[in-house]
């Protein structure tokens, strides 16, 4: 976190320390913030937690590793759809979250070695093809594997998923503390989430100061030169996807607890492609900017539509765009204007990989 | 068992000169700027709208004309307008690019492409439009049990008119020549005194303006017109350039036909050939596997030359 | 003399094209290995199928007593060969004490695993590395660019740099394509005192190189290479008086087809 919370102005590079504080203080009362504009708000925040989450996973795989991929909603719906399997009536399977969430996680890794193998030799512009075939290949499955044996019920999709409990407390339901004091599922849901994003950031600030970031750093710049010191590319690439596609599969499988209900409609190319605006919108390969990049891409199609809407109705008496339209032009105009004018993102700092502190006599100085 | 195999191969060629159309489109910038413009299916889309809408307009203004003068008038009406689509699309964004790092032109153009579509939603809505029937859909029998419809026959023959006069335009004038010169080398085409930003800008023309014709087609064939249509026919005519060799004029046609043949041929037999298992709603996988198998197997596609691991 | 490194009968084909025809040639353990020949000889094919860059169609190496595997240059790294390449080739986006702790990839263990964890094995490893680097950094001259992106270095800093990074993989034989390419007097004097401090810390070198004067004055033995095949191979004296090696720099008769 310590990127992100460099991020803060005047405090971030003065008090780190400080700074941090007030980004767990932050992270923690946002829900609650928000909840003073409504329930929805707080619902909002849970699937940019979900975006965060995502947004991390694809960072790894295009920022870290340099391999753009446009099909990785499809460990998304891997994961989501065996949480759906395995934790709903639809093959009479109940099994518990810290047994389907790995599983899921491990389904996506696998997955996303299927992807990466055939692969290997391609780059840049072909990778992202293939990959958004490989996306689409996903989906055109889950639409149709209803015959003979009714696998994902198609488009009607999942419904009737199992909720998530962790540890007797069930997420799904508001937590009853006296009899007229309860939490908010949504609130619950919020903090799962956010624990499962600080998790995802710990991990990855680990990999990226580490022997194996270094490695996809240096594939990413180099491949050749990466060869040339002897770093074995097919393999470094292949935990690549596959570690990026375990963040898919655990985010799936968080959203179908979350939704209750799975269908291909979530699951489409265009939020591959939100996605991946959220991650260049912030700035590739930082973490710090692909979480603000996740974060502000969630929620301002929501603040637009609260927003725009009324707006629209006053002047014109009637809704010319819709939510949907919104969100949409938003993401586009983003990934555009953002390539044109501001390549590096919104926040370019210095992705590192290495500590200084390592060095005696040079004391975190540097950066 | 021969007539529907005659059949597929009917059905195929029909869609495969329309990928074929729309594949020039691709494979020609590609070619010059080693972009791919992913837009380019959103500008078969536009076509297609907009001529419906000219068509419904000119139907509404004047009514009571024969079907192919409304035909003709919305092919005249789309042309344009997805030339100037083209157009600002290269000058707006692709042209500031030219220079970017290698993933900034192709997340820019995946961009443009949701941009446009989310124009069509705003402007056509988000429903489904059925498609005037302008040419006749009546089958006329050519053998027994094989038949074939007027606007088949339509799509096939001006399909292959414009490949010809393409390829005519690219071999055989001078304009043809500062394209290829273009394609070869830009810097050493610029000192040679071609004006490459007017070459590369009329690439971009030439390739919507024959997108348009290809939406048009489309929709007429179908009897559909929607917002997203330009995703698939686009995805799938990129794998036909692909497949051809990608940035090679022939290699275009020739991989159109092809993955039309394919898929047409394969969706009338995978029901029987997977035991039941998939069926003909699994049409559209048989683009996505070729174009990985080409790519990882044979990335200068049947008759392309080019290397793949360009980035 | 112990040969560390054998090249027996390499043959390389483009095409059409023959790039190395036959070339056999030996490097004694503890030299500096000059590699020289007009443009196109072949002396960069050479380098790539040493590396693994390329596979050669007939032909092999022996290295340090053991044959080489063709084509797998992560494992010909772990036996102790490293390169630089003739246009400078370092990852842009790190620094350079980075760019030097990824060239110990090969001499580190850390897993997946144990990265996951943080290990106290691997924050020992961790630490290591970065000290390793930096006393690279050092060993070449540039310590003091530690910090800064290796795109923003110079010219001369970059090649040090390629040069550190190669050496971090703990090489026995270190290969430098044209490490002198584009550099003035002073930066040539440098590098010289550079190569030769390596050899005398026990690397062998292979060296390209054009700049005549640097071949002839720092290199034990010189082989020549002119269309893919080996010329001469002497004292660099005594290849300065070889006939062929002269009609194959001034255009003897072969060169006018």
């Amino acid at each position: 976190m310590n990127n992100l919370s460099q991020a803060i102005p005047f405090f971030g590079k003065r008090n780190p320390k400080l700074a941090l504080i007030i980004l767990l203080v932050l992270a923690f009362a946002l829900p609650l913030v928000a909840a003073i504009f409504g329930r929805t708000w707080v619902r909002i925040l849970d699937f940019a937690m979900l975006y965060i989450l995502l947004a991390i996973g694809l960072n790894l795989v295009v920022g870290f590793a340099g391999l753009l991929d446009l099909g990785y909603i499809a460990f998304y719906a891997v994961g989501a759809y065996t949480w759906a399997f395995l934790a709903s009536p639809q093959f009479g399977v109940h099994l518990p979250f810290w047994i389907v969430l790995p599983l899921g996680a491990a389904f996506a890794a696998v997955a996303g070695i299927l992807l990466g193998f055939p692969t290997l030799r391609l780059r840049g512009d072909y990778l992202a093809i293939v990959t958004l075939g490989f996306g689409e290949i996903v989906r055109i499955f889950m639409n149709n594997l209803t015959h003979p044996v009714n696998i994902t019920n198609g488009p009607q999709g999942i419904g009737q998923l199992d909720p998530l409990v962790i540890f007797g407390l069930e997420i799904n339901r508001d937590l009853q503390i006296t009899d007229t004091i309860s939490i908010n599922s949504l609130f619950l849901f919020y903090y799962v989430f956010l624990g499962a994003v600080a998790l995802a950031v710990l991990l990855i600030k680990r990999l990226q100061v580490s022997r194996v970031g270094r490695a996809w750093a240096a594939i990413r710049d180099d491949e050749l030169a990466a060869k040339a010191i002897g770093i074995n590319t097919r393999n470094l690439k292949l935990l690549a996807f596959a570690m990026g596609a375990t963040f898919g599969g655990v985010a799936g499988g968080l959203f179908s607890a979350f939704q209750g209900f799975v269908s291909p409609e979530s699951f489409t190319l265009m939020e591959s492609i939100a996605v991946l605006t959220m991650i260049v919108f912030g700035g590739m390969g930082n973490l710090a900017g692909v979480i603000v990049g996740a974060l502000a891409l969630a929620c301002l199609p929501e603040v637009l539509r609260s927003i725009a809407l009324p707006v629209q109705e006053r002047l014109f008496g009637a809704v010319y765009l819709d939510p949907e339209i919104l969100r949409m032009l938003l993401l586009s105009l983003a990934m555009i204007f953002m390539m044109l004018l501001k390549p590096e993102g919104l926040l370019p700092a210095q992705a590192r990989y290495s500590r200084i502190e390592h060095l005696p006599g040079m004391k975190g100085s540097g950066q | 068992m021969i007539q529907t195999l005659l059949q597929q191969i009917i059905n195929g060629l029909v869609v495969g000169s329309v990928y074929a159309v729309v594949a020039l489109g691709y494979t020609m910038v590609y070619g010059i700027l080693g972009l791919i413009n992913f837009a380019h299916g959103d500008i078969v889309m536009v076509g297609a709208l907009t001529a419906l809408s000219s068509i419904l307009f000119l139907q509404e203004a004047i009514p009571g004309l024969p079907p192919v003068i409304y035909f003709l008038f919305g092919l005249l009406v789309a042309i344009p307008v997805c030339m100037a689509v083209g157009y600002t699309m290269e000058r707006a964004a692709y042209r500031r690019l030219r220079n970017a790092p290698r993933l900034a032109p192709l997340i820019t153009a995946i961009g443009v492409s949701f941009l446009l579509q989310t124009l069509a939603m705003i402007i056509w809505g988000r429903s489904y439009h059925s498609y005037p029937q302008l040419i006749s859909t009546a089958p006329l029998q050519i053998f027994t049990g094989v038949f074939v419809t007027p606007v088949q026959l339509l799509t096939i023959g001006l399909s292959a008119a414009l490949m010809l006069a393409l390829v005519v335009l690219v071999t055989r004038t001078k304009l043809g020549r500062a394209m290829r010169a273009t394609a070869e080398n830009h810097r050493i085409a610029g000192l040679m005194g071609v004006d490459t930003n007017r070459i590369i800008a009329l690439t971009f023309i030439i390739g919507s303006g024959l997108a348009a014709v290809a939406g048009v087609m489309i929709a007429s064939n179908y009897g559909v017109a929607h917002y997203s249509m330009g995703f698939t026919p686009g995805i799938k005519a990129f794998t036909a350039a692909v497949l051809g060799g990608i940035g090679n004029l022939a290699g275009a046609m020739v991989g159109g036909v092809v993955l039309g043949l394919i898929e047409a041929i394969g969706a009338g037999y995978i029901e029987t050939w997977t035991g039941g298992w998939l069926n003909s709603s699994y049409q559209d996988i048989f683009a996505f596997i070729i174009l990985g198998i080409v790519l990882i197997f044979r990335p200068t596609g049947l008759l392309g030359e080019r290397v793949a691991d360009r980035a | 003399m112990i040969k560390l490194l054998e090249a027996r009968n390499i043959n390389k084909r483009f095409g059409g094209l023959t790039a190395l025809s036959d070339v056999s040639l030996s490097i004694n353990k503890g030299e500096i290995y000059g590699l020289i020949g007009p443009n196109g000889a072949g002396k960069t094919t050479f380098f790539n199928v040493l590396t693994g860059a390329y596979v050669p169609e007939e032909g092999e190496f022996v290295f340090n007593g053991s044959e080489l595997p063709l084509g797998r240059p992560d494992r010909i790294v772990a036996r102790g060969i490293a390169r630089t390449f003739q246009n400078i080739r370092l990852f842009r986006e790190m620094t350079a004490l980075e760019n030097v702790m990824a060239g110990r990839h090969i001499r580190t263990k850390t897993g997946l695993l144990g990265v996951l964890l943080q290990t106290a094995h691997t924050r020992e490893e961790e630490r290591l590395t970065t000290q390793r680097a930096y006393e690279l950094l050092k060993y070449v001259g540039i310590e003091r660019f530690a910090q800064t992106l290796s795109r923003n270095l110079s010219y001369g800093d970059q090649r040090r740099l390629e040069i550190a990074r190669a050496l971090a993989t703990e090489p026995r034989l270190l290969a430098l394509d044209e490490p002198a390419a584009g550099m003035n007097a002073t930066e040539t004097g440098h590098l010289r005192h550079l190569i030769e401090t390596i050899r005398n810390d026990g690397v062998t070198v292979l060296l390209i190189e054009h700049h005549v004067k640097l071949i002839m004055g720092l290199c034990d033995r010189v082989a020549v290479l002119d269309f893919g095949k080996k010329i001469a191979e002497d004292a660099p004296g005594e290849v300065q008086r070889n006939q062929a090696v002269i009609d194959a720099y001034l255009g003897g008769a072969h060169h006018a087809r």
